[in-house]
């Protein structure tokens, strides 16, 4: 699907609401990992091409973080380390044409504009919780596809371990980059097999609209089960690799931002709860769930692991 | 001549100073509501306001130095006790507000965070400081309130290193949000330089 025609086929907020009670309804009755890992795929009264929504409930329902909360309290220091301010910062930031460049340890290396790979991969529809790791939460439906089928058709090698995931460096046009206090370009990664996981996904959209700028535009990573700053915005290059690659937060703070950054309450952060978060928009603060809530899905990736220590 | 200088700093011009935060917040409550996430908002405001006016409060001593001047003397209790009330608000949102008086989420909360172990004795400290604030508690404690007194300076400290250990980076590496940390830590310390006695004197030898 063309960017454009996303655009038009925009998805009423109230669509997105009856759709989640139902799938509200089918998490209660108790979804197996297995048919998770299949997908659901939902009846098609959106615009949206195929959407298909992977989600399990946690005790206290989830609602829909409306579009302007999700899309004006953003954390890309790219832009400023305001949340309020991102989106009027972004506003004219281009990312239109974007080039994603797939390097390393693949059979197919090249550049691939975006465009092309939204028509390649259709968007789905997939609602996730985000839990940022500064104690807030959100619920968002994304658009996008499984990272999977991209690292399938471009040949991964035995021998690579981990994908990179690279962002721009563009300091005319991105202020916060001028800061000296951080390592540019943010850079991020994840092991293979997290990256293969069905629930990992590159996000081209967001309630049935192309994904603005502020909100990491074009193309974006979303991995729900660990904390917001593993899913890396505008992405230049995934490149797959063999050795742990850097990542941005831990380069400033190794002590507070592990690799492997799993949504966990049973690591405490120095300086906010993890035991707990503040869903946008409510008073109260909502228990945190191990892997956020997905752990019916991603647990067996880490069996065996000291999930304290690799934190 | 500097009397007429100082002239332009009435007292309440002070008590207009460090009740404008609140006006602004009632303002921007009108905007918008606090943002989207207005606890936390509440939360660095009311944080910040009790940093800024802690450390004018530590520079009426060296503008003293620097303007010889007494009658900027006059404004470093005011200055101390607004610094006070907006901690305790600062507190108070981060334990009623942010965690609804969970005292079983918040005592092991306090425990295992660093930043709050400084923010906290900061607390302690201002309490104590304002508490004993009163001319019939100066009258009492004699020489000792002095003394009492010289523990701002241990605050300011305190208060300083809460602010830096509670932002997303590392300030030991100067990297991450560590921009207005620096900045407080550089206006205390010259704040606190100014009062060593070869600072001081040179500074009073000008005025000679």
């Amino acid at each position: 699907m063309k960017p454009d025609d996303l655009h038009k086929e925009i998805t009423p907020e109230k669509l997105y609401f009856s759709r989640r009670k139902f799938l509200a309804l089918v998490g209660t009755v108790g979804l197996s990992a297995a048919l998770v890992a299949c997908g659901i795929t939902t009846t098609p009264d959106t615009g949206t091409a195929s959407t298909g929504s992977l989600v399990t409930d946690t005790p206290v329902p989830d609602i829909l973080t409306p579009l302007d909360t999700i899309t004006h309290y953003n954390n890309f220091y790219e832009f400023s380390t305001d949340k309020g301010s991102v989106a009027d910062l972004a506003v004219n930031y281009k990312t239109e044409p974007w080039t994603l460049e797939i390097a390393g340890l693949v059979e197919h290396p090249g550049k691939i504009s975006v465009s092309d790979l939204m028509k390649t991969y259709p968007a789905e529809e997939r609602i996730y919780r985000l839990r940022c790791v500064e104690g807030w939460s959100m619920v968002i439906p994304w658009n996008g596809f499984a990272l999977h089928k991209l690292l399938s058709d471009v040949g991964v090698k035995d021998s690579a371990k981990y994908v990179k995931f690279t962002g721009p460096d563009d300091p005319a046009n991105l202020p916060g980059q001028n800061s000296a206090f951080y390592t540019w370009p943010y850079t991020e990664g994840l092991r293979l097999d997290e990256a293969n996981h069905d629930l990992t996904i590159l996000a081209t959209g967001l309630y049935g609209k192309i994904l603005p700028p502020q909100d990491g535009a074009p193309i974006r990573l979303v991995v729900p089960w660990k904390y917001g700053f593993k899913s890396i915005k505008s992405i230049v290059k995934i490149e797959l690799v063999a050795d742990q690659p850097p990542t941005f937060w831990n380069l400033l703070a190794p002590d507070e931002y592990g690799f492997y950054s799993n949504v966990n309450p049973n690591v405490p952060h120095p300086r906010w709860s993890q035991a707990t978060e503040r869903r946008i928009g409510e008073l109260k603060r909502r228990q945190t769930y191990i892997f956020n809530g997905y752990g019916e899905q991603v647990a067996y990736l880490y069996d065996g692991m000291d999930l304290v220590k690799n934190y | 001549m500097n009397r007429v200088k100082t002239k332009l700093f009435p007292q309440w011009l002070i008590h207009l100073a460090a009740l404008t935060p609140l006006l602004w917040l009632a303002g921007v409550f009108l905007i918008d509501g606090w943002g989207i996430n207005p606890i936390q908002y509440l939360e660095k405001r009311s944080g910040d306001y009790a940093l800024v006016l802690l450390l004018a409060s530590l520079a009426c001593t060296p503008l003293r130095f620097i303007t010889n001047s007494a009658r900027f003397t006059q404004f470093r209790k005011p200055l101390g006790l607004y610094a006070f009330a907006y901690a305790a608000l600062h507190l108070l949102l981060f334990v009623g507000l942010d965690y609804g008086f969970t005292w079983d989420e918040i005592i092991p909360l306090v425990l295992n965070k660093t930043y709050l172990w400084f923010g906290l004795a900061a607390f302690v400290l201002l309490l104590l400081l304002a508490v004993t604030s009163t001319q019939g508690w100066q009258r009492r404690l004699k020489k000792n309130w002095q003394r009492l007194h010289t523990l701002v300076y241990l605050t300011g400290g305190l208060v300083v290193l809460h602010f830096a250990l509670s932002i997303k980076g590392n300030i030991f590496k100067l990297s991450g949000e560590v921009f207005w940390p620096l900045i407080s830590m550089i206006v205390l310390s010259i704040l606190l330089l100014i009062r060593l006695k070869p600072i001081r004197s040179a500074l009073r030898r000008l005025h000679r």
